[in-house]
């Protein structure tokens, strides 16, 4: 077992040595330590829990399957997002434009599946064009070191226009019903829910194991010294932004084949929410911190939350307040709690 | 003191950049329309441009500290919305509304700075989280109605004009030269710069770091409120999505203006001029044509490029 725990044990890399070998000679940890490890995802998962306890009291309804179903199957999208945007904040950066991105990168896929195109290319070229333009905006930042706040701040305000400009505000319809991927469905559970499982694995899996995924916490916590030891730092952080822009590409296909048609907007404040799961989900915003499981956590406890207020009867004109003040609330727990353990 | 000189000719040369960038579009625009260089047109876009300068000009002190407030179109929208409901549901005297509005967009100010000072949230992370807030609180309060039918003296303060200029440019022009003065010439404004570019240094020099951010956000609460005003009275209506996308224009013409995003270099002049850029190429695009979403790409592609020609100066400089 301990091979196989290893490398998601080994919760800050830099502690354990870098030199990859570090994977195998992870020194046994008592099962005390090892709870106190996952310390912060037990936190998630009991908020969770008692979110489904207490409203399912409330209102039976919320506990039906199908709605569970919908609720995890609807929302997987943004834990998707959120994967990539943990590994951009691990290595001490940000991208503000993520939800114009998913925006764009739907259209196309939409696009493209109604003039015809297979539904493969439908699903992998938008993913192409999602790593390419971040990767663009990784080599903004790693080499021409544009702040990435504002390379894409810039970058949503270009995507955000051109998406409106293009589309003129229409929505798209008639998809054929082979592209709705995100309705497929294998032994009954939702593809977009297996997705996000195996997709958070093996994020996880990756950027706790392997080297170039430690290399991303080298950066972040100290691009200097990472780069001292011989770690390429500009590569890096181009990864790290085309892998995030790979997942935003993943997670615009999921919410792009959602429904029968695609709006021309995003979902308001799409960025907030993804941002704000890798952050509850304990990601540190000042980098080099953070594990990919508790961002998809954080995803699932934002979409409980939202769902919820649908079935407490919250009004929908106080809709984003309440969840404006709820995402606050987690945030300001989350910091006052991580700093009594420090 | 001496940590706190910058290297003037490294400032002189961003914003020497901006004036010729400045001067090459007013020749373009004006030969490409003759309507553009008419004293008409251009108080009216300092009429225009009045609300998002506001904002800017409290965005520049935001980012000379390290911090930035994206929660600033809310407020907008917050305020906008409290004053029109003040006045027509809850039967408050305009004069009055207007004092309770700024105060709202006061508060907000100081929650923001309460959460980031008090509690040690990222800036960017709290005004995130309180941009959705404070729209939800907005869409709340209006519960999507519109608020008209404002009297004709409180239309008059952003339609007017005193001495043949917009009552609104006076005001602008007013705040600019406090914000110029308190950065330039007072103990606040050197604590600015000294919290902006290295917290732990200013700390030890015995400058109250917090009380310094706190006063900062309050302060781009109370400037987004009055900004807030200005709009509703120059366009005659109130609606809870006023101020969508603000905070964008209003750090982009803070960052064209040369102030570091990271905080600690940056002056008013530069973001005034930020802002005159930017108005000017709104109104070339608005006299040629183009609607306002390829605005809002034309704002991010000269976001992105500023910060492109001014990053390889500085290069080519160390």
């Amino acid at each position: 077992m301990s091979n196989d725990a290893a490398p998601i044990l080994a919760r800050n890399p830099l502690t354990t040595e870098l030199a990859g070998a570090a994977v195998t000679s992870t020194p046994m940890v008592s099962l005390r330590a090892q709870i106190g490890q996952w310390r912060h995802e037990f936190i998630l998962l009991g908020a969770i829990a008692a979110l489904f306890i207490v409203v399912g009291a409330v209102n039976p309804m919320f506990l039906n399957s199908a709605n569970v179903t919908n609720l995890f199957a609807g929302n997987a999208y943004i834990a998707i997002a959120a994967i990539g945007m943990s590994m951009v904040i691990i290595c001490g950066h940000i991208d503000v434009s993520v939800g114009a991105l998913i925006g764009v990168l739907a259209m196309v896929s939409g696009s493209l599946a109604v003039n015809g195109y297979s539904p493969w290319l439908a699903w992998l070229i938008p993913i192409m064009i999602g790593v390419s333009i971040s990767a663009f905006v990784g080599a903004l930042v790693a080499y021409v070191r544009i702040p990435s706040i504002v390379v894409t701040l810039g970058m949503f305000s270009i995507l955000k226009g051109g998406l409106i400009t293009v589309t003129g505000g229409m929505w798209l319809s008639g998809l054929p019903a082979d592209f709705l991927i995100a309705q497929y469905r294998f032994f009954g559970i939702p593809s977009t829910v297996w997705l996000m499982f195996v997709l958070t694995m093996l994020a996880a899996m990756w950027l706790h194991g392997s080297f170039s995924g430690r290399t991303f916490y080298a950066v972040g916590s100290n691009a200097e010294a990472a780069q001292v030891i011989g770690i390429r730092t500009a590569p890096t952080v181009v990864l790290a932004f085309a892998m995030h822009g790979g997942f935003a590409g993943i997670a615009a296909v999921l919410f792009a084949t959602q429904m029968q048609v695609i709006q021309s907007t995003v979902p308001a404040g799409l960025e907030l929410t993804i941002i704000a799961a890798s952050v509850v989900g304990g990601v540190s915003i000042l980098g080099g911190r953070g594990f990919i499981v508790g961002s998809t956590l954080a995803a699932i406890l934002f979409a409980i939350i939202n769902s919820s207020l649908i079935f407490l009867n919250v009004s929908a004109y106080w809709l984003r307040a309440v969840q404006g003040l709820l995402i606050l609330v987690v945030v300001l727990a989350d910091i006052t709690q991580r700093r009594q353990v420090r | 003191m001496s940590t706190l000189s910058i290297d003037p000719r490294r400032l002189l040369r961003h914003e020497t950049v901006l004036v010729f960038l400045l001067a090459i579009a007013l020749l373009v625009l004006s030969v490409q329309s003759e309507h553009f260089f008419t004293a008409d047109n251009l108080l009216n876009q300092g009429r225009l441009m009045t609300e998002v300068s506001l904002i800017a000009l409290a965005m520049t002190f935001v980012i000379l500290t390290g911090g930035i407030d994206l929660s600033v179109g809310s407020i907008f929208g917050l305020v906008a919305i409290s004053l029109g409901v003040l006045w027509q549901s809850l039967g408050l005297p305009l004069p009055m509304a207007m004092i309770v509005a700024v105060m709202i967009g006061g508060a907000a100010g100081l929650l923001n700075g309460l959460i980031i000072t008090r509690f040690g949230v990222p800036p960017l992370i709290t005004t995130l989280a309180t941009l959705m807030l404070y729209r939800g609180l907005a869409e709340g309060i209006s519960q999507g109605r519109s608020v008209r039918g404002y009297p004709d003296w409180f239309l008059q303060l952003a339609q007017g004009e005193l001495l043949h200029v917009p009552n609104q440019f006076w005001l602008l022009c007013i705040c600019a030269v406090a914000a110029a003065v308190i950065l330039g010439c007072t103990a606040f404004g050197r604590a600015i710069y000294a919290t902006g570019a290295n917290k732990t240094a200013a700390w030890f020099s015995g400058i109250d770091i917090r009380r310094t951010q706190l006063w900062i956000y309050i302060a781009s609460g109370l400037l987004t409120a009055m900004a807030a005003i200005i709009f509703v009275s120059r366009v005659s209506t109130t609606r809870s999505d006023m101020g969508t996308g603000m905070e964008l224009e209003a750090i982009t013409a803070v960052v064209l203006g040369g102030a570091s995003i990271f905080g600690g270099h940056g002056t008013v002049i530069g973001t005034v001029l930020g802002l005159a850029l930017m108005q000017a190429l709104k109104n070339g695009l608005a006299l040629a044509g183009v609607r306002g979403d390829g605005t809002i790409i034309v704002i991010g592609l000269v976001l992105i490029a500023t910060s492109l020609i001014s990053n390889s100066f500085n290069r080519g400089k160390s």
